[in-house]
């Protein structure tokens, strides 16, 4: 039984420096962030605010400059590249802003591919992809490759992807950025269902203050620091 | 093997593409198995020596003859066990481009000699009776069509008939085969007996004599004596193994191995180009995808699979293909070239060298692209597609 006020993200004092050149470019800043287990957060902030950076160092495909992160009490800044692609393959569903499906795979075969890295059987793995299919509405679109599909569709196989290896936490980085009006709000709700009824920790990038309005809490990034309220 | 349909989906993902490198492999196996059956069939004769035998000639040139009843002096050197002549004939049949080895032979010494020869006791037995017997090899055989019986004549330059008519007409007594792959079967053989009785010129001399040894050890040390016997006479003797023997008579083309060799590393070096860019090519495009993989858990180590996979495969089907097709090839074309390229067959060593070449081809062409494929950052790979 999950408790939903243990907290489940755990970013704290983290700095996240580039160089170019001989500049160094701070990216985030002393950051402390805390999110609770079931939570559906927004991430808000600018361009160049740090929003991607930080979504990308809580979902182990960047680490930190300085400072912690963990995950389910997980410390993960630490883990070397296989570690860490192992506890994403464990952990981590990522729903991307242009979805990022292979072209040359067809939806079922998109949405089993984070399941070649299980144990599960070729028949497992098909059951798995269909049910997560079916979670998403395009149960019927299983053979339809992305170029068939409109790009609505093709988020939610995205999101069929990123569920079906039923993850800790998923991390969308704009997930509605390239969607109208209509397709965003289906996702949207996708998302809130999947918040809601199943009880899946969401943390999502967004511009839109018509998606954040769907989370349970947003917080605000700005020059790499997080604000204590929304920004005027 | 859960990830073979993603490694093939990839290489679907341009089907022109992949279709043209295969191809292009193909095509360089084509020609490795091709080289290497002409290879074969120019130095198989060295393979196939008997380190027992020895070739002795006049010391001076192979045309240059020497005397039968060195035969009888030959086989009481110590080691030798047994002596038998041979001539060059350079018989003609019918049209001068009909060209083949025809050899006057004494029967028993040539069958004794060359176990490789292989003829049915009945026909043996029917060339000992018949004086203008000859024994031909099936390739020769199926090339004009002859059986057994049919009466041939041939002429030759070198040695007129004496007599009324210049031709010399011989029946066939016996078809042979070759009792170990790769061996000639474009020879005629006929009775020296017959031959030397008939011939206008050089009776009682010969063209070479094959000298069976006790043991491989001992041939240097025979090939000394059998020259030294004839030192200082008006035909001496130059005595070498069967294989340096074979070996002299193939380097007279040139270097054949060496030729084949540089003809293969610039074929292989031109496909190595194009499997590596298309592999490069291959990865550049799917830089996004890649990151994508990485981000949902791929291994670094996984996705370089990934890539040197697709490489293996490329290099595989078009490597077995190739192989393939030259194994076909060389078949079909073997008995029409029986004549002028005997022993003309793909060996079981050049598939085995194919079959690593394939790994050699699959690992070097995909090796750099995988290496990128696996250092690519995914924050970057992610950032560049959007």
């Amino acid at each position: 039984m999950s408790n939903n006020d243990e907290v489940l993200v755990d970013v704290h004092g983290v700095d996240r420096v580039f160089r170019r050149g001989s500049e160094e470019i701070h990216v985030l800043q002393k950051l402390d962030l805390q999110v609770r287990r079931g939570e559906f957060l927004a991430l808000m902030g600018p361009s160049g605010s740090g929003k991607s950076t930080l979504l990308n160092l809580i979902g182990g495909l960047d680490r930190p400059s300085s400072g912690t992160v963990a995950i389910g009490g997980e410390r993960i800044d630490g883990l070397n590249d296989r570690e860490l692609a192992a506890w994403r393959a464990r952990h981590v569903g990522l729903v991307f802003q242009f979805y990022n499906l292979l072209p040359v795979l067809n939806a079922q075969k998109n949405v089993e591919l984070p399941l070649l890295l299980t144990s599960l059987s070729a028949t497992q793995r098909r059951d798995h992809a269909a049910a997560a299919l079916e979670i998403v509405g395009l149960k019927d679109r299983n053979t339809s490759f992305p170029s068939q599909l409109s790009g609505g569709e093709q988020q939610r196989v995205g999101i069929a992807r990123a569920i079906v290896t039923d993850p800790t936490i998923l991390l969308c980085d704009e997930p509605t950025g390239d969607l109208d009006q209509k397709s965003g709000d289906e996702i949207l709700s996708l998302l809130q269902a999947l918040n809601r009824e199943q009880g899946k920790t969401i943390i999502m990038v967004t511009h839109d203050p018509h998606a954040s309005a769907r989370a349970t809490r947003t917080v605000y990034l700005n020059k790499g620091r997080l604000l204590a309220e929304k920004p005027e | 093997m859960k990830f073979a349909g993603l490694v093939w989906s990839n290489l679907k993902r341009r089907k022109l593409r992949t279709a043209l490198t295969i191809l292009s492999v193909l095509v360089a196996f084509l020609l490795f198995g091709f080289l290497g059956a002409i290879k074969q069939a120019l130095v198989g004769g060295v393979d196939l020596s008997d380190a027992n035998r020895l070739i002795v000639r006049h010391r001076v040139s192979i045309i240059q003859m020497l005397p039968l009843a060195y035969m009888d002096r030959i086989g009481r050197i110590p080691g030798v066990v047994s002596v038998t002549p041979f001539i060059w004939f350079n018989g003609i049949y019918q049209d001068p481009k009909n060209f083949f080895g025809s050899f006057p032979v004494d029967p028993v010494g040539l069958l004794d000699m060359y176990p490789e020869i292989s003829l049915p006791a009945a026909q043996r037995k029917a060339w000992l009776e018949t004086r203008t017997g000859a024994v031909v090899g099936r390739g020769l055989v199926d090339r004009f069509g002859w059986k057994i019986g049919d009466r041939i004549p041939l002429v030759s330059p070198i040695w007129p008939k004496g007599g009324a008519s210049d031709t010399w007409e011989f029946e066939i007594v016996g078809i042979y085969d070759a009792g170990r792959k790769g061996a000639d079967t474009s020879g005629f053989y006929f009775r020296y007996d017959y031959f030397d009785e008939a011939r206008q010129q050089g009776k009682g001399s010969i063209g070479w004599y094959g000298v069976r040894v006790d043991s491989p050890d001992h041939a240097a040390a025979i090939s000394r004596a059998i020259d030294n016997e004839f030192a200082n006479s008006p035909a001496e003797t130059k005595s070498e193994s069967e294989g340096a023997f074979a070996q002299g008579f193939v380097q007279q083309f040139g270097d054949i191995a060496a030729i084949v060799l540089a003809i293969l590393a610039a074929v292989f070096f031109t496909i190595l180009l194009v499997a590596g860019n298309t592999m490069a090519q291959s990865v550049r495009e799917r830089t996004n995808e890649l990151g994508v993989l990485k981000a949902i858990g791929f291994s670094n180590e996984r996705v370089l699979g990934i890539v040197l996979a697709e490489s293996f495969v490329i290099a595989a089907l078009g490597g077995i293909l190739g192989l393939a097709l030259a194994l076909v090839l060389v078949a079909a074309f073997a008995p029409s070239l029986a004549t002028y390229l005997p022993g003309f067959f793909l060996p079981p060593k050049q598939l085995v060298a194919g079959a690593g070449l394939v790994v050699v081809l699959g690992l070097v062409a995909g090796i750099l692209p995988a290496l990128s494929a696996m250092r690519l950052r995914i924050a970057e790979a992610l950032r560049r597609s959007a």
